[in-house]
């Protein structure tokens, strides 16, 4: 049995990869692919049953009806602003930590930027629905200090504060792994050649740091467009989502055929984004 | 990181898969049973699908202990939600629904609920006559479920905040309150605007909220794109609109009289009223499913909450009113006035002034077929709040 494994290693490759790969074919590139059919399915309003001829009725009213526009550029919006925002905040951090920080502050560092992760993501967003309540620990805090109150509990405000809170440490860490990769001698080369820490910084450390910091915002990114239970918790008038949306359409209306062709949507814009950041070598980063 | 080659391996995998799916039609007949004549034994088990604050361990944990049914409620947040989980699974999934007037009839048509024997529910001679055989569950003389319990949608306010007490429902229209209102995620509340615009506006002519031509359809839809701006939050819970209302973020709302009941409980200032151009409501329904796997336990059910006692103890928590006309010596036992205070001891009247929720249809009731039905609500809705 062994010997004839041996003899031919494209078998024993083969039944090595044929449970992953029937995982993989069958349940999520068959889930996928059903998507896309029922997306070209409808319902019956009378009965409620799903009616199976073809029609694409579905996608010219995505395309058709305003309101799913808004929705969906809100949704890409706010995912790029969350993006941008975690971007931010991360080189910084990930500069520090993996710079100038001493070995045991690294640890700790390391540890705080996972130890949200170990608690469920809706505690942390009802936590946060309680910080930006208008009688909250936010408005209490400014008014101790005298700067008033804001009103930004449940709004795109809060859950762009909220978004970027969530996916931060899955920013932080392909970035702070890609400047632990940079030598140490190249910032040196480019500080002896006269250039100052924000030339070195431009030159040298970020188009070299680029394909970690692309390869965080597929996650920031990603994460944000698929959500819908941040919006619904935090959101306020006029926050849906194209999650929303598509658990409305199933859960409320019944109208998964619906749900299904605007559920393409973020899988094309996500296909779009992969492509491009493949070329910006993100996949090497990962 | 190539992909071709693989891409053209699942290509041949999906395609047979394709051909599978194609294959493979739905066939799910609806198979209708007669109405049984006597109730047999529980089956153990019961699923309901309930309105919040429809299943309260006040009158579920006695029924369990009387009948070894136990109970399992799924709360919905409005009536689409229950059309869409009595339809769930091939409608085995649950057994009951307390569905309100604009989800009973869309369910009896879409052969989700079966007919009910009422002579198997001794109370229901007890109901007052306008809920023994209402349009909204009665069909053709046969009986698709037991009246329930009826309210009005109320306006809540928060009145340390809102002075003076606000007395028409243009106080969630105006721009007084901006930014603190609060109203139900839910096409139907189009009708709550409906209803304000038949009295402010007579000459758009709306005589019911629930039949609007396209016109008076829009000029609903201009005032709550107009609220819009105003509103904080749609609320899709009871629960969120009372924590809306605790942490200070509304301090003004469309409401059910279940949520002024938990925030007074919990101290904090709010009053609720029918404002002067009178109130949307819902009257409600246990209809059964016709694939209902606990029959027994389902009329069980309904016979424990059709008894003047059960009837009383969940008019007073959620605040509406019972359809038992026996019921009033109970609520005066748990709540000294609350008889008078829910309307339980003379309803006739106040029962014919609130516009109990119904499925908007094409059918204008008036020999006209020009109205908006519900899958435009439904579409002007997702623009009103999108």
């Amino acid at each position: 049995m062994s010997a004839a494994l041996f003899r031919r290693p494209w078998l024993r490759g083969g039944l090595l990869l044929s449970g992953p790969a029937a995982w993989f074919v069958l349940i999520y590139l068959g889930a996928l692919f059903l998507l896309f059919l029922s997306a070209l399915w409808s319902v019956d309003s009378f009965s409620g049953k799903i009616v199976h001829s073809w029609t694409f009725a579905n996608f010219e009213t995505l395309f058709n009806v305003p309101a799913y526009r808004t929705i969906a550029l809100r949704t890409v919006g706010i995912a790029a602003a969350v993006t941008v925002t975690d971007i931010l905040l991360a080189v910084p951090f990930a500069f520090f930590a993996a710079r100038i920080a001493p070995k045991r502050l690294q640890a700790a560092l390391f540890v705080a930027v996972l130890i949200p992760l170990w608690s469920s993501y809706l505690v942390r967003v009802f936590a946060w629905r309680l910080i930006l309540a208008k009688d909250g620990i936010l408005n209490w805090s400014l008014e101790q200090i005298g700067l008033g109150s804001v009103n930004i509990g449940y709004s795109n405000w809060a859950m762009w504060i909220v978004f970027s809170y969530i996916w931060l440490p899955f920013m932080i860490l392909p970035v702070w792994a890609a400047i632990e990769r940079v030598p140490e001698s190249l910032i040196e080369a480019s500080a002896d050649m006269g250039a100052r820490g924000w030339r070195s910084f431009r030159l040298i450390l970020l188009p070299l740091i680029l394909p970690g910091i692309v390869a965080g915002s597929i996650f920031t990114f990603s994460l944000t467009l698929g959500d819908f239970i941040t919006p619904t918790l935090v959101g306020g008038a006029g926050s849906t989502f194209i999650g929303n949306v598509v658990y409305q359409e199933v859960g409320i209306s019944n109208n998964v055929p619906f749900a299904a062709a605007f559920a393409t949507v973020p899988l094309v814009i996500m296909g779009i984004y992969l492509l491009v950041a493949r070329r910006m070598g993100a996949f090497e980063a990962l | 990181m190539r992909f071709a080659k693989i891409d053209w391996a699942l290509a041949a995998v999906l395609g047979a898969m394709a051909i599978g799916v194609a294959a493979c039609g739905s066939s799910s007949s609806s198979s209708s049973s007669s109405v049984p004549t006597k109730i047999g034994t529980a089956e153990g088990q019961l699923n309901l699908v309930a309105w919040e604050g429809y299943a309260q361990p006040e009158w579920v944990k006695p029924f369990e202990a009387a009948t070894g049914c136990q109970v399992h409620a799924k709360y919905a947040g409005s009536s689409d939600e229950m059309v869409t989980l009595m339809r769930q699974g091939g409608g085995s999934t649950y057994d009951m629904v307390s569905a309100s007037g604009d989800a009973s009839l869309r369910l009896i048509s879409g052969g989700n609920v079966a007919a009910m024997n009422v002579n198997l529910v001794p109370e229901w001679t007890n109901f007052i006559p306008q809920l023994q055989s209402p349009s909204h569950n009665t069909v053709n003389g046969v009986h698709y479920g037991i009246s329930l319990q009826w309210g009005p949608n109320v306006l809540l306010y928060n009145s340390s905040k809102v002075k003076p007490a606000p007395s028409s429902w243009e106080a969630i229209y105006s721009p007084k309150y901006k930014g603190a209102v609060t109203v139900p995620a839910n096409p139907i509340q189009i009708a709550d605007a409906a209803l304000y615009l038949s009295k402010t506006q007579p000459s758009l002519g709306i005589t019911d909220p629930y039949e609007l031509t396209e016109a008076q359809l829009n000029a609903a839809v201009n005032l709550l794109k107009q609220q819009r701006p105003l509103v904080k939050k749609y609320w899709t819970a009871a629960a969120d609109e009372v924590e809306l209302f605790k942490n200070g973020d509304a301090v003004i709302g469309a409401a059910w009289p279940l949520q002024t009941n938990n925030l007074q409980a919990d101290k904090v200032p709010v009053s609720e009223l029918i404002p002067a151009q009178g109130a949307t409501g819902w009257a409600d329904t246990w209809m059964l499913s016709s694939h209902a796997k606990h029959p027994n336990c389902a009329y069980k059910w309904v016979n424990w909450v059709s008894t003047p006692k059960v009837q009383a103890e969940q008019a007073i928590s959620f605040g509406e009113t019972p359809a038992n006309t026996k019921a009033c010596p109970f609520m005066e036992q748990i709540k000294k006035g609350s008889c008078v205070k829910y309307h339980a001891n003379a309803p006739s009247a106040y029962f014919e002034s609130i516009k109990f929720w119904k499925t908007p249809v094409k059918n204008c009731g008036n020999g006209k077929t020009d109205c908006t039905d519900y899958s435009v609500w439904q579409k002007k809705w997702t623009e009103v709040t999108a």
